[in-house]
């Protein structure tokens, strides 16, 4: 299986790798579209300022190919609030995969949140054996919320998306590859995807 | 609901664990990924590095221990010691490293903060701020606690929110070393007037400290080392007694 990660200057694309890694496959780093349309699954990291990320996208020529890609992808944190029609991050436009708006935690909470909390009302085989309210890894400023595409929701000051999916494309707000062997589990079920 | 997060701090000296009681008096307290490793395994929702080496080969040394660390775990790790430049960060974060701490370099170059922040985003930007109190006043210090500063602990926080800190991890001089609890009424203070994470450090002596640092002290993670070094208090059992408080955390 070939699994590339998207390498457009965002990230730490480092972890992602070993956790891939622990899991007995092994995947490559690229921005080439030849690549990346080739490969089996496909993962879109992000870590960092949302309207900077998308200028590499657009930079790169990833921002139209990206929402063009046919295999399992997956977005991660800021790459799964990419996916999203725009963000209030810098006031961005997105990759307009996922139809909804990312928009910012009020003061009224601790920004960002930070830490772990809970996942539940899990509707896609990214959550298959996980079971519901199980604890996630978070790091997020800003919140993509309730919408038609969510799998799986988070509360923290109001109940939001913390994973999305539209056909071929899922996003996490959680960090799959930090959040310990459950998280490790959710990685593991997207890339045996279509298998 | 968000979890109160229990960070075991392993420093780092020459590739080894180590402890100092009162940052002084260095004790030899394991491999650094092994230790990880058992800390991820017990529980620990996050783990901090802090390089008190001083030697030319500490970055590399440093470097491999992060890739080592990052290959093992599955759970976030802050690096902090020693960390001055945008270039400092870009090479750790590169090799694995959730967030990395700043310290004394922030208060030499405040902009520095600013310049993390915006490059690689708030939330890896920790700043570690040791304050002891001098007649009355919560004051910085720097270099382990040796050298004061001019800056008021609660002055120093508002301006490292703003300058885009995603984190706050405040070490009581006073406390540190001395096991007998965190300092709570600094914490709480801190807490209501910046609205990033606050992590309590120095003081932990039983479990009943962490009980208190997150009900008084309203911190958002408590971290501490010997009393997990040295196994006076398992991670396991000190969540399970957090539970059995009300405090909500990751079992």
């Amino acid at each position: 299986m070939k699994i590339v990660i998207i390498n457009y200057g965002a990230g730490n694309i480092q972890s992602i790798m070993f956790a891939i890694e622990r899991l007995g496959f092994k995947a490559v780093l690229s921005n080439n579209p030849e690549e990346i349309k080739a490969a089996d699954k496909v993962i879109f990291p992000g870590v960092g300022e949302a309207s900077y990320a998308m200028r590499m996208l657009q930079e790169s020529g990833l921002e139209t190919l990206i929402p063009t890609l046919k295999q399992p992808v997956l977005g991660i944190c800021l790459g799964m609030q990419l996916m999203c029609n725009k963000s209030e991050e810098g006031n961005t436009k997105g990759l307009g995969i996922f139809d909804v708006d990312v928009i910012k935690f009020t003061p009224k909470v601790k920004v960002p949140q930070m830490g772990w909390n809970q996942i539940y009302n899990l509707k896609s085989p990214l959550f298959e054996g996980i079971n519901e309210n199980e604890y996630m890894y978070l790091v997020h400023s800003f919140y993509a919320p309730l919408c038609a595409e969510t799998i799986a929701t988070t509360n923290y000051e109001v109940e939001y998306a913390s994973a999305l999916q539209k056909d071929n494309f899922y996003g996490t707000q959680f960090h799959p590859e930090k959040s310990g062997d459950i998280g490790e589990q959710i990685l593991a079920n997207f890339l045996k995807l279509n298998d | 609901m968000l979890t109160k997060r229990i960070i075991p701090c392993l420093d780092i000296k020459n590739g080894r664990t180590v402890k100092g009681v009162n940052f002084v008096d260095l004790r030899d307290a394991g491999d650094p990924v092994e230790l990880a490793k058992i800390y991820s395994d017990e529980g620990a929702d996050e783990l901090v590095f802090l390089d008190i080496s001083a030697t030319e080969e500490r970055r590399k040394t440093l470097v491999d221990l992060v890739r080592k660390v990052a290959s093992t775990i599955n759970i976030p790790f802050t690096v902090g010691g020693g960390i001055s430049s945008v270039t400092d960060v870009e090479v750790l974060l590169q090799n694995g490293a959730d967030k990395v701490s700043i310290n004394s370099s922030a208060v030499k170059n405040p902009q520095l903060i600013n310049d993390l922040a915006q490059k690689f985003g708030s939330q890896c930007v920790v700043v570690a701020i040791d304050a002891k109190q001098i007649d009355g006043q919560w004051i910085v210090h720097l270099v382990g606690g040796k050298v004061p500063t001019e800056l008021n602990l609660f002055d120093w926080a508002k301006e490292v929110e703003q300058r885009g800190a995603g984190e706050i991890l405040f070490t009581s001089m006073d406390n540190d070393g001395t096991k007998n609890g965190f300092a709570n009424e600094a914490l709480a203070k801190l807490s209501e007037l910046v609205n990033i994470p606050i992590i309590a450090s120095g003081g932990a002596g039983n479990i009943q400290h962490f009980v208190d640092t997150f009900l008084e002290g309203k911190a958002d993670a408590a971290l501490a080392a010997s009393v997990f070094h040295f196994k006076e208090i398992e991670i396991k059992t000190l969540k399970k007694e957090l539970k059995n408080n009300n405090i909500e955390v990751r079992i």
